[in-house]
This record gives structure tokens, C-alpha cells and sequence, in this order.
């Protein structure tokens, strides 16, 4: 069975989106992307030191790879649409990450500013992921501009606290038609696999893995974990509301060893 | 003359090019995105501008990122 995952065209066999940043040497990146065979991957862009020679990430990723470039140090639409424009002149694609903060202490996003930034790249051709609290008529204007997914958090970024969102984003995923992408805060495989059974398209992690002790095995268990919780929600997980407060055996009832005689 | 590159002003050569002022810094412009006066410069336009007293250059790269 094939359970690709589309987006802008693209077929993508990994739900597992894979960013960056925080990795303490840029060699564990590929081993991370070889680990978990995941197939979208982020960057960020910033001013080059000039002090420093630093190598280039790029070279760090597999060609099969999508670059998805953010906007982060944005923190207003123009300056989003400013670094979205720089981003594609590297001649990565179109595919752009907008992520625009406002707010140092949680690293919340302006969800109205990220709208018109949506808004203002669809229109140049850009395919467009905006990051956003998980708010359902937010995320309705973003499909209506044009989004190509939308990634709600799932707790602050960088927190590794899991999917406190969840609720919110479930209801996102019932009621959004486009892929919904659980992105930031995950800290966990068991995490990841939460958004996985409730319906996520896909969820994208960095620090979780860019900081475990082995971040190439991490990315592998969370490229299981992602699996595992895709299979479950295609599998029609048994709903809340048929389970019981008081045990059911799953065994049979009948043909004990130790009843005399038949059973009636 | 004086320019801005990546918000510090440096002295130039007044004839000096943008690619002239990349490479000088070690840097090859297949592996960087310049931005003069916030207008994005492809890289076949780089050995044609010229910039000017107080003109601003932004030299900027992929990094790691979430």
C-alpha cells in the first residue's frame, strides 16, 4: 500500500520533516537524513561571518531532499517576504517555511503577520508553509491565501515538552483540508507518534534529535515512531467513546479448566 | 569610499565590484546570495555593479535552522 504524502506536487515517502539547527557538528546531520530516510528538511539563512569559514550546510544534505528554508529572525511579514526572496535566489526551489516572531520569551508566532506574508508569497510562486499557533480561522485564511500545509506547534519551540496543543490541532485536522504538520516542541518519539494516530500529515522535529546523545538513532526512532503512529490512524483507531471504564476480558468466558461439567 | 557589508561599514576601492568584494573575503558567489541596496543580485549581474559611498551590501548563506 501506498500512503505517500503530497505536497505542492511533490510525493513524499517520509512524514518525518527534519530541521537543522543545534546539531553540535554538521556531519551528525547526515547521518540523521540517512537514519531517517526523511525526505524534507529545513534551513535557516543568515548574514555569512565573514570572520569565520565556516562550511556550507548544503553540502550536508542528500540531493533526494526538498530544502525547506525558513523565515526565522522575522518579525514582521515584510521581513519574511524579504528573506523568502533571498531564500529562493539560492536556487533551492520554492518552498518556503514562514515563521515570523514577535515574542522572544516563547518564540510564539504572529499569526496575522505570517497570514500576509502567505498571503503576499503565493502570489510570486513560492510554496508556502506557514508556522502558527494552532488557531482554526487562522489556519482557514491561510488555506484560502493559498498555503500548501500548515504547521501548527505543538508546544514552544525548542521546549521538547510534546504536543500540548493537542486538542486544538486535532480539530485543525478535522476540519482543514490541506496536510497539517506538527511542528516545534516535540520531544519525544511517543510524541511524535501522538500527532501521527490523531491524524497529523506529518510532524517536524530539530531538537529532539539535534540534541540527543545520538542524534542519528534518535532520528531513526522517530522515523519509527512516525510510522508506527501513521499505521495506527489508517488502522481506525478504536474512538474514546467505546471504551470502557471497567474491564472487558479480551479472553473467552466459556470452557474454563477448573468449572464442573458443561458450561451453561 | 565607505560601504556597508552585513551592517558594518568597510573602505573599498572606488572601481571595486561586488564580485571583486566577495571573493576578496575568501567567499565564491555560487555559495552566497547578495543583496545591494535590499535588491537581490544575481550572480552573472555581480561583476557589472559597482557600489557607491554609503551603498549597503548584505552577503548571506544557509545555516542550520529549525
Amino acid at each position: 500500500m501506498t500512503d505517500s504524502l503530497i505536497i505542492a506536487g511533490k510525493e513524499l515517502n517520509s512524514r518525518l520533516f527534519i530541521g537543522t539547527g543545534k546539531f553540535s557538528r554538521k556531519d551528525l546531520i547526515g547521518d540523521v537524513l540517512e537514519q531517517s530516510q526523511s525526505e524534507v528538511v529545513t534551513v535557516a539563512l543568515r548574514r555569512v561571518d565573514l570572520d569565520s569559514k565556516d562550511d556550507n550546510i548544503l553540502d550536508y544534505i542528500p540531493k533526494r531532499c526538498q530544502i525547506m528554508p525558513n523565515t526565522s529572525g522575522a518579525r514582521t511579514a515584510d521581513e519574511a517576504v524579504r528573506i523568502a526572496r533571498l531564500a529562493k535566489a539560492c536556487g533551492c526551489g520554492n518552498w518556503i517555511k514562514i515563521e515570523v516572531i514577535n515574542d522572544n520569551k516563547y518564540l510564539l508566532p504572529d499569526n496575522l503577520e505570517t497570514l500576509k506574508a502567505v498571503e503576499t508569497l503565493v502570489k510570486e510562486g513560492f510554496t508556502v508553509l506557514p508556522y502558527m499557533s494552532p488557531d482554526l480561522s487562522m489556519a482557514k485564511r491561510m488555506v484560502s491565501a493559498g498555503a500548501a500545509a500548515i504547521m501548527p506547534l505543538g508546544a514552544p519551540i525548542g521546549t521538547n515538552r510534546g504536543i500540548k496543543t493537542k486538542e486544538l490541532v486535532r480539530i485543525m485536522i478535522d476540519e482543514i483540508t490541506i496536510p497539517i504538520i506538527v511542528d516545534a516542541g516535540l520531544g519525544r518519539p511517543s510524541e511524535a507518534a501522538v500527532c501521527m494516530e490523531i491524524g497529523a500529515s506529518a510532524v517536524l522535529v530539530n531538537t529532539a534529535i539535534a540534541t540527543a546523545e545520538n542524534p542519528a538513532k534518535m532520528a531513526k526512532s522517530f522515523a519509527l515512531a512516525v510510522r508506527a503512529g501513521r499505521l495506527a490512524y489508517l488502522s481506525g483507531i478504536t474512538p474514546k467513546n467505546k471504551r470502557n471504564l471497567i474491564a472487558e476480558p479480551s479472553s473467552p468466558l466459556t470452557g474454563f479448566l477448573f468449572n464442573e461439567g458443561k458450561d451453561s | 569610499m565607505k560601504i556597508k557589508v552585513n551592517g558594518t561599514y568597510e573602505t573599498v576601492n572606488d572601481a571595486v565590484t561586488l564580485l571583486e568584494i566577495i571573493t576578496k573575503k575568501g567567499l565564491s558567489p555560487d555559495r552566497v546570495i547578495i543583496e545591494y541596496n535590499k535588491i537581490i543580485v544575481s550572480k552573472e549581474e555581480l561583476p557589472k555593479i559597482s557600489p557607491k559611498e554609503n551603498d549597503s551590501i548584505e552577503i548571506v548563506a544557509f545555516v542550520g535552522g529549525g
